[in-house]
């Protein structure tokens, strides 16, 4: 299995054998018969971002699986052993395809989930590249500057290096710049809000709207120095003991004041790792629910705990993919917006079927996909130049910071805004 | 070489050979080699999800295999041709299969017992040729689209060739004037069974697990994708 005498294109040295025990150990059922179900249809391309502005082949979903297919025909597909006993087996993964795939399962997939939708087998490329993405970090390979990001959010408590003295500095300064009450660290709370150190070291403004609209909504709640980093770029990156370090932390934090409920803030993957993978990677059910913002916010709405004047300017929504296509809470914005918006465009595709960012996944962090994601903006560009709206409303903070760099770089005219902060200008009180 | 039937006319060996012998090997092979393909994969499991579902995931798989059926999501108008191929192709396909008047003979006298009515011989001929024109656009598509030609394989080629030679030998077969073509199309029928198990032509059966587990996925998160 080891593949040392492959041609090297690297200095680095690739453990492919680690790299293949990776992928065989998550290997159940599902991953395997999505694997083993490709038709080699291509429909796939259709959906995909990086595609659609590279009309490169090599960036096609189905490509992108190659290594985790030859794992699998190898080690794990039901005929594996018999090919082998019979004298030809197939081929094994290689040090070069590592090498050659790390671009292709980093740079060019946010993990979007959009080409599940069109594939007629249905499989859920997104799950196969976070798996690949695992295998590449037990090769030694991953782009060395999203794996920093991830290793300092271990060591500091936060990729953007916000640890939780800065965190109560930031509170303190926020709270007596804005006038407004943020509790950190009380003892007892129902909620625990986390925080995305991407809003708090690039848009604070966001934490001072999301403490106006819960004490707003007389909500007790708190943060808590002892987990209050919602994103993980353990999961991003495909360091398994990164992001279950991140994941214990809120979990111990949220244990710790009694939470009922933990929310997540204006960040997609941080929905997606907490509500969805948490109970997975940390080996048992969570002791609270989970929100994401706008769920919250849809829920303290239709419980009458959210008075707010009306929104006039002309807006649309990007649906951040890890909210609304692989979250689930497509819903719970629009229902925010519902009467409140007096001008709300969908842009088409829209909901469970809106273009990525760009940005997610990690890929905004990974500088050698800067050119590629710049292009993807001009999707979203087009998409926004049809609805006519001026603004353009999300709810996660790294598509914001993904699409903030599409504006500045191409000069856009529009602009760009968070919803809980668009419903936090807007109360009634 | 040749022996003679009741009606007088030459039945070749051959085609002795193919309805008999390795008709049985290629039964076997198929109806055994496919349980153990999808017994092989189901019996890998899954962990548990205790994440708590917003909606039910089984709910979820069904409708996955349901929706995944047709074009959704806005895709059609970049999908059209091959989604338009596909149908012809494997409506045409399944009529033949299972409506073709010898076919319903043969799987009265041979599988199962009993019969249905079968397709007269004009809806065979359009079946057929619907069924042709959708497998020869798909080529026509696997060959001048990049993405395709990126991802190709052998066995693309050999899976949907050897359909295209069963269909083409049962169409020479139909009119039952040779036995020897029932006996080349019954040989190319037992080479793809054989062929079957082990090749993507599996997808006739995994395409219900593959959606089913996506549809699981997704529905627990109250998204049908």
């Amino acid at each position: 299995m080891s593949d040392t005498t492959a041609p090297q294109t690297s200095a680095a040295p690739v453990d492919v054998p680690s790299a293949v025990r990776v992928m065989l150990d998550q290997m159940g059922a599902n991953i395997a018969t999505w694997l083993d179900s490709c038709l080699h249809c291509g429909q796939c391309a259709q959906a995909c971002h990086f595609h659609e502005v590279s009309r490169d082949p090599r960036h096609s979903p189905a490509y992108k699986l190659k290594p985790l297919v030859k794992a699998y025909k190898r080690h794990k597909s039901p005929f594996a052993k018999l090919r082998t006993t019979l004298g030809f087996p197939a081929q094994d993964v290689t040090a070069d395809d590592l090498r050659e795939w790390q671009e292709l399962i980093y740079d060019t997939c946010t993990m979007c989930g959009r080409c599940t939708v069109v594939c007629p087998m249905g499989i859920d490329t997104a799950s196969l590249v976070g798996l690949t993405r695992t295998a590449m970090v037990a090769a030694g390979l991953g782009p060395p500057d999203l794996l920093a990001t991830a290793d300092r959010s271990a060591e500091v408590g936060s990729p953007l290096g916000m640890t939780p003295d800065t965190l109560e500095d930031r509170i303190e300064w926020l709270a007596d710049d804005y006038e407004v009450d943020i509790p950190l660290d009380k003892d007892k709370a129902r909620v625990l809000l986390t925080v995305s150190s991407i809003e708090a070291m690039k848009y604070p403004q966001s934490i001072v709207a999301m403490a106006r609209i819960l004490n707003h909504a007389g909500e007790d709640w708190t943060f808590s120095t002892k987990g209050y980093e919602a994103t993980n770029f353990g999961m991003l990156s495909g360091k398994s003991d990164v992001a279950a370090k991140m994941l214990g932390r809120i979990v111990n934090a949220a244990e710790s004041v009694g939470a009922e409920l933990v929310i997540i803030p204006e960040c997609g993957h941080a929905y997606g790792a907490l509500r969805w993978t948490g109970a997975k990677i940390l080996g048992r059910a969570l002791p609270f629910a989970v929100q994401h913002i706008t769920e919250y916010l849809a829920d303290a709405k239709a419980a009458g705990k959210l008075k707010l004047k009306p929104f006039a300017e002309s807006i649309t929504y990007h649906d951040p993919c890890q909210v609304s296509r692989r979250g689930g809470a497509t819903q719970a914005p629009r229902d925010i917006l519902a009467g409140f918006a007096q001008d709300f465009r969908e842009m088409a595709p829209t909901g469970n079927a809106n273009w990525c960012c760009g940005g997610g996944g990690g890929v905004a962090a990974i500088e050698s996909a800067t050119d590629l994601r710049l292009k993807v903006f001009g999707i979203k560009m087009d998409q926004v130049a049809e609805t006519g709206a001026d603004t353009m409303v999300s709810a996660c903070a790294n598509c914001r910071q993904s699409l903030d760099a599409g504006k500045e770089h191409f000069g856009w005219d529009k602009d760009i805004a968070s919803l809980v902060e668009i419903v936090a200008d807007h109360l009634d009180e | 070489m040749n022996d003679a039937n009741q009606s007088g006319h030459a039945i070749p060996w051959f085609t002795d050979f193919a309805e008999g012998p390795l008709w049985y090997v290629a039964a076997t092979v198929f109806v055994f080699g496919v349980l153990w393909r999808i017994v092989g994969l189901l019996a890998l499991g899954r962990g548990e999800d205790k994440s708590v579902p917003k909606q039910s995931g089984m709910a979820g798989g069904i409708k996955a295999i349901l929706l995944h059926s047709v074009p959704h999501g806005g895709f059609f108008t970049h999908t059209a041709f091959h989604v338009i191929a596909g149908y012809m192709f494997h409506i045409g396909l399944f009529a033949l299969l299972f409506f073709a008047a010898p076919h319903v003979d043969f799987l009265r006298e041979r599988v199962l017992g009993f019969g249905w009515t079968p397709l007269p011989d004009w809806a065979f001929i359009v079946a057929a040729q619907i069924s042709f024109a959708g497998l020869i656009l798909l080529w026509v598509r696997r060959v001048a689209d990049p993405v395709i030609r990126r991802l190709k394989d052998a066995h693309d080629y050999i899976g949907s060739g050897l359909t295209f030679l069963v269909m083409l030998t049962g169409c020479f077969a139909l009119q039952e004037s040779r036995p020897v073509l029932a006996g080349i199309h019954m040989f190319t029928v037992d080479i793809w069974l054989i062929y079957f198990p082990f090749s993507r032509l599996m997808h006739a059966f995994t395409f219900l697990f593959s959606r089913y587990y996506t549809g699981a996925f997704y529905g627990r998160r109250g998204v049908t994708p």
